[in-house]
C-alpha cells in the first residue's frame, strides 16, 4: 500500500476522441442502426469517459495502491474470515474452458463444469454433516434468506401456516432479522447469558406452534461455543422448529464439528469465509445452503444432480422447489475456486483449519487481556471480543483504537460489534498467519494501550500515515453526492 | 507439521498453547461435549500438489466445449479488453473486503463512486447503488422497493416479454414477501397496452415491471407507460440490457422510477452464469428507499475530496428486520470489472459494439428467413441483437447438428420457436456457415420424408 493519496476520478483524466479499446472493422455496414425508429434510441451518448489504454491501467493501479487487502498485510476483521486468498484457485477459475461457456449450452458440452459444481455440494455435504447442498446464493445473506425458504416450504408442505416467527439471540449479525424479514417472518428475540451464550430459559417460553425455526451461529458472534446446543435443537424440534446453521462461523468448525452433527437442519456456508475465495472488496460471495435428509425438495431450481446411469451430471427443476434465487448455478466463478481450494488441502489439512484458527484467536487474547478489556473468559474459538481498553480513563474510543492500528499497517478489528458491549473490538486472525505476525500485531496493540494513557491526543486523531485522514462521515449522509455529476456541478 | 498454508512450526505450536496454559490443540475444544466432536476425518481426497489440481481442472475441461455462440437469453458473450482482468487480479482490489475503514480503502471507494457516476449516465437515471448479485435479484429488490414505497399495496405487474429467467427468481421473492405477482399479457412479441392499462387502472399495483429489450429482443415502445404509472401512484421499473443502454433509449428518458438489469453484457465472461452483477439506479427522490450499499463524497479533517459509504441508516447492520433489503455487501470487484469496461470502451465504444452486433444479428436474420423452413417470429419489430425465429422442422435435430459444427444455435423456446442472438464476437464466415448448415439440415430432412 502506497501512503500518498492518488484521489483522481477516471472522468477528469478523460480527453475528446480518445479511446481504450479496438474491435473490428464492420463487414456488414450496410446493416445500421441508423435504421432503427428513433424514438426507441437513446438522445445523446452517455457520459463515459475517453481515455486511452495506458491511461487506464495507470489510474486503475494507482487507485489499488490506496488500498489494503490480505496480501497487503494481517486483516484481523472479526467475522469476516479473511484468510489468504491461494494463487492457484485463481489460476483455476480463469482456466479458458470454463470461463467461455454459456450458462444454458448444452448440457452434454458444460460436463466439466458440472462435475466441480456436483463435487463441491457433496464435499460440502460431507464437511457440513447435512444431506444435500445448493450452490446457487451468491452471497451469504442470499443464502439465509434461501434457506429460510427452505424452512418456510417446509411448513407449508405439511399445511402448517401459523408458523410465522423465527427465533433469533440477540447477539446475531443484522443480517438475519433481515432475511427473516425479506422472507415474511416475524422476528423473535433471545436473550444472551452473561456468558454470551443462549439463554435456555429464556428461550423456553418463546417455543410454541407458531415458531418456524431459530437461526444461531456456533460459535455465536463472540467466538463462544454455545455448549447447550443438543438441549436448544431438542427444544427447538419438539416445539415443531427447525434449526438454521449461520454458516459464518464455521472455520473454527473445520475437522472437529459439522453443524449436522450438531443437530442443524439447514445452513448456509459463505465460500468467501470457510474455503479461501477472495472477498473482492465485497463480493462476489457465495453462500451454498445445505439441508438435512428429506428437505431436499425444498431446494432452489436449478439443481444439479448426477445421472448415475449415464455416467453424467444433468441439470433439473422440480416442481415441489421453494423456486429460484438465481438465474443461472450461481457465482460459478467463486465456486471453481473453493474447489481447488477444498483438493488443495485434502482431508489432512482440512482438519488442521480449525484447530490452528482456534489457536491463533485463543493467543492473541491471552497475549492481550492485560491491557484491553476481556469481557468473556476461557477459550474462545476462532475469534473474540475485547470491550476496549481497560484503563477507561483515557477516554480513547475502540474507533481510535481502530484508527491507530492502521498507521501501523495493520487492518482495523471489526470494531463496534457485537452490540452486547460499547467498545466491542473483534479480533479473528485466521489460520494463515505466523506466530511472528502475532507477535507484532500484539506488540503494536500493546503500545497503542501505552499511548492512550501517555499521548490520547495521538490516538484520537489517528490516523496519521494514511493516504487520507479521518473522514467526515455526517456531511456525505447530510448531502448526499453519489455521481461525478453532481460533483462537478457542485465544483462549478 | 508442515504445510504451505499453515505457517505453524512444532515449537510455535508448543509456545503458543503454553501462554494459554493448554497442553494440545485438543485442549482448544474442551469446552464442546464429546459427542458432539467428529472423531474421524473426513470422507474427501488427500491434499493434492498443484501439479495435481492443474491436471485436474484441465482434464475436467475437456469435458466441455467451447461453441460459437449464438445464443443470448440474458448472457451475452461479448467482447472482454485484455486490461481488465490484468487489473483485477492486483491482490489490493481482490483480497479487500468491504470498505468500512475508509483511509485504507479509498480504491476500492472510489471505484463505486465511479461505476455509481456511469451506470447513472448508461440508465439516465440521478443514482446508482453500489451494485447487487445478479439482474434477477435486482429485479427483485426493485419490486420490494416499489412495495416498501407504496406502504398499504401489495401487488405488481410483471410484463409476460420480461426474461423468464427474470421473473422466476422475482415470483419467487414475491411469493415469500407476501407480494401478489400479476402478469401483462405479450401480444405478438410485444407488452399488451390494452392489458396494462386495464390492470393498472384498478388502483391497487405498487409496480410495474418491463423489459427493454425484451426477452425476444424487440425494443418496445413504451410512450406514456410512467405517466400511467405514476397517475395511479405506481412505480414504473425497467429491466433493461446494460450493453444496449449505450444506444436504446434510457429508463431516465423514459421516466422511469427504478432501472434494474445485468451489467454481464458489458464485457464479463459468461463463466457458466457468474459471478456477473445486478445494477440497481433511481431518482434522488427515492435514494433512501433504495437497498445495498452507497458510496458518497466527502471530505477527510485536511480537506482532501474523499469517498465513504453512506447513507448507512438503510442498511441491515443498523436497521436489522426494519432494512430496506437483507442485503449486505454488493458484488464489488465485478462492478471494478464494468468500470474499467467503460472506461475503455468510452463513448465511442459502447455504440460500435451495438452497431457491430446490431448488423452481425440482422444479417443473420435476413439470410436465414431466406431459407424456405425459417421465418423470423416478428418480422414487424424493430431489435437490436436477439431475435425469434420460426423453424417449420425439427428443432431439436437442428440445434444438434449445429452443436456437431460447433455451435450452440440459440435457445429452444417451444416445438417451433428458436431464440437467436448475435453479438461482435460473431464474424461473417461464421455466421455464413450456420446459415449453410441450416440450408444443408433443412434439405436433408426434405429428402428424408421425401
Amino acid at each position: 500500500m502506497n501512503n500518498v493519496y492518488y484521489g483522481k476520478l477516471i472522468f477528469e483524466l478523460s480527453k475528446e476522441g480518445r479511446c481504450g479499446y479496438s474491435l473490428p472493422t464492420n463487414e456488414l455496414e450496410q446493416y445500421s442502426l441508423n435504421d432503427m425508429p428513433a424514438n426507441l434510441m437513446r438522445g445523446e451518448a452517455p457520459a463515459m469517459p475517453e481515455v486511452d489504454e495506458l491511461t487506464v491501467v495507470r489510474h486503475y493501479t494507482n487507485m489499488s495502491n490506496n488500498n489494503f487487502g490480505v496480501d497487503t498485510g494481517f486483516y484481523p476483521l472479526g467475522s469476516c474470515t479473511m484468510k489468504y486468498n491461494p494463487k492457484i484457485n485463481e489460476e483455476m477459475c480463469n482456466h479458458y474452458a470454463f470461463t467461455g461457456l454459456h450458462p444454458l449450452q448444452n448440457e452434454n458440452t458444460v460436463q466439466g463444469a458440472l462435475e466441480v459444481y456436483y463435487n463441491l455440494q457433496s464435499s460440502l455435504a460431507e464437511i457440513s454433516g447435512l444431506s444435500e447442498f445448493t450452490l446457487n446464493p451468491f452471497a451469504g445473506a442470499h443464502g439465509e434468506l434461501t434457506g429460510l425458504m427452505v424452512m418456510k416450504s417446509y411448513h407449508l408442505d405439511r399445511n402448517d401456516s401459523k408458523r410465522t416467527k423465527v427465533i433469533i439471540p440477540d447477539s446475531a449479525h443484522g443480517t438475519n432479522p433481515a432475511s427473516a424479514a425479506v422472507c415474511g417472518f416475524d422476528v423473535v428475540v433471545v436473550k444472551s447469558r452473561p456468558d454470551g451464550t443462549v439463554d435456555v430459559e429464556d428461550l423456553r417460553p418463546l417455543l410454541d406452534d407458531t415458531i418456524a425455526g431459530m437461526m444461531m451461529t456456533n460459535p455465536n458472534t463472540l467466538g463462544i461455543f454455545e455448549h447447550n446446543i443438543a438441549e436448544i435443537a431438542k427444544l427447538v424440534h419438539e416445539a415443531g422448529g427447525l434449526m438454521y446453521y449461520d454458516g459464518a462461523n464455521l472455520n473454527p468448525m473445520l475437522g472437529k464439528c459439522r453443524p449436522g452433527d450438531l443437530g442443524f437442519d439447514i445452513m448456509h456456508i459463505n465460500l468467501h469465509k470457510t474455503f479461501s475465495t477472495p472477498h473482492g472488496g465485497g463480493g462476489p460471495g457465495s453462500g451454498p445452503v445445505g439441508v438435512r435428509a428429506g428437505l431436499e425438495k425444498f431446494l432452489p431450481n436449478p439443481r444439479v444432480v448426477a445421472d448415475e446411469e449415464n455416467m453424467s451430471f444433468k441439470i433439473e427443476c422440480n416442481d415441489e422447489s421453494l423456486g429460484s434465487v438465481s438465474g443461472f448455478l450461481g457465482n460459478f466463478g467463486v465456486i471453481m475456486r473453493a474447489y481447488a481450494y477444498i483438493l488443495t488441502l485434502g482431508k489432512e489439512n482440512l482438519r488442521m483449519v480449525g484447530p490452528l484458527a482456534t489457536l491463533n484467536a485463543n493467543y492473541i487474547k491471552e497475549c492481550l487481556k492485560d491491557c484491553y478489556e476481556l469481557p468473556i473468559e476461557g477459550v474462545c474459538k476462532h475469534e473474540f471480543v475485547f470491550d476496549g481498553l481497560k484503563d477507561k480513563s483515557t477516554e480513547v474510543t475502540t474507533l481510535d483504537v481502530a484508527k491507530r492500528l492502521l498507521d501501523y499497517g495493520f487492518h482495523a478489528p471489526t470494531i463496534y460489534f457485537p452490540l452486547l458491549f460499547h467498545q466491542a473490538l473483534m479480533i479473528e486472525p485466521t489460520e494463515n498467519e505466523s506466530k511472528e505476525t502475532l507477535d507484532g500485531f500484539i506488540e503494536v496493540m500493546r503500545t497503542i494501550a501505552k499511548e492512550a494513557k501517555e499521548t490520547p491526543e495521538l490516538v484520537k486523531t489517528a490516523p496519521h500515515n494514511t493516504p487520507v485522514r479521518r473522514l467526515d462521515d455526517t456531511l456525505a449522509a447530510l448531502h448526499p453526492v453519489v455521481t461525478y455529476a453532481e460533483l462537478s456541478a457542485e465544483q462549478q | 507439521m508442515t504445510y504451505k498454508y499453515f505457517p505453524h512450526t512444532d515449537e510455535d505450536v508448543r509456545s503458543m498453547l503454553d501462554k494459554c496454559g493448554l497442553k494440545s490443540l485438543d485442549d482448544l475444544y474442551q469446552d464442546i461435549p464429546d459427542e458432539l466432536v467428529l472423531h474421524r476425518d473426513y470422507d474427501l481426497p488427500e491434499a493434492m500438489s498443484e501439479i495435481e489440481v492443474r491436471n485436474l481442472f484441465n482434464e475436467l475441461g475437456n469435458y466441455n466445449e467451447k461453441l460459437n455462440c449464438m445464443i443470448g437469453a440474458g448472457c451475452y458473450d461479448h467482447y472482454s479488453p485484455s486490461v481488465i482482468n490484468a487489473i483485477l487480479s492486483r491482490s489490493e482490489f481482490l483480497t479487500s473486503y468491504t470498505p468500512y475503514q475508509a483511509e485504507i480503502s479509498q480504491g476500492t471507494l472510489q471505484y463505486i463512486f465511479e461505476y455509481q457516476s456511469m451506470m447513472a449516465a448508461l440508465t439516465g437515471m440521478e443514482v446508482s447503488n453500489a451494485s447487487m448479485y445478479d439482474g434477477c435479484t435486482a429485479t427483485a429488490e426493485a419490486m420490494m422497493m416499489a412495495i416498501a414505497n407504496a406502504k398499504k399495496k401489495n401487488k405488481v405487474l410483471i410484463s409476460d416479454t420480461l426474461n423468464p429467467i427474470v421473473t422466476r427468481v422475482v415470483e419467487t421473492y414475491a411469493k415469500f414477501h407476501g407480494i401478489v405477482v400479476e402478469h401483462i399479457a405479450a401480444v405478438d412479441g410485444v407488452t399488451s397496452r390494452e392489458d396494462f392499462e386495464k390492470k393498472i387502472a384498478v388502483g391497487d399495483v405498487a409496480g410495474v415491471i418491463v423489459a427493454a429489450p425484451n426477452f425476444y429482443g424487440i425494443v418496445e415502445d413504451y410512450t406514456g407507460w410512467a405517466d400511467l404509472c405514476h397517475d395511479n401512484k405506481a412505480l414504473f421499473i425497467m429491466n433493461c440490457n446494460a450493453s444496449a443502454l449505450g444506444v436504446i433509449k434510457t429508463p431516465g428518458e423514459w421516466g422511469a422510477d427504478v432501472a434494474v438489469g445485468d451489467g454481464q453484457s458489458l464485457g464479463i465472461p459468461m463463466n457458466f452464469g457468474g459471478p456477473y452483477v445486478g445494477y440497481l439506479c433511481t431518482s434522488k427522490k427515492l435514494i433512501r428507499k433504495m437497498p445495498g450499499r452507497i458510496v458518497g463524497a466527502t471530505k477527510d479533517m485536511d480537506g482532501k475530496r474523499t469517498f465513504v459509504l453512506t447513507l448507512q441508516a438503510r442498511e441491515q447492520h443498523i436497521r436489522r428486520e426494519k432494512a430496506t433489503s437483507n442485503i449486505c455487501s454488493n458484488q464489488s470487484l465485478m462492478a471494478l470489472y464494468v468500470t474499467i469496461y467503460l472506461s475503455l470502451m468510452g463513448k465511442q465504444g459502447l455504440k460500435d459494439v451495438n452497431a457491430l452486433s446490431y448488423s452481425n444479428a440482422h444479417y443473420l436474420a435476413e439470410q436465414i428467413a431466406k431459407l424456405d423452413k425459417f421465418e423470423l417470429a416478428y418480422p414487424e419489430k424493430p431489435f437490436l441483437h436477439e431475435f425469434a425465429v420460426k423453424y417449420h422442422g425439427d428443432i431439436d435435430y437442428l440445434q444438434e447438428a449445429m452443436l456437431e459444427a460447433g455451435i450452440q444455435f440459440g435457445l429452444k423456446l417451444d416445438n417451433e420457436t428458436l431464440l437467436l442472438c448475435a453479438t461482435e464476437t460473431l464474424t461473417k464466415d461464421m455466421i455464413d456457415d450456420a446459415i449453410m448448415i441450416c440450408q444443408g439440415i433443412q434439405d436433408f430432412n426434405d429428402a428424408a420424408i421425401d
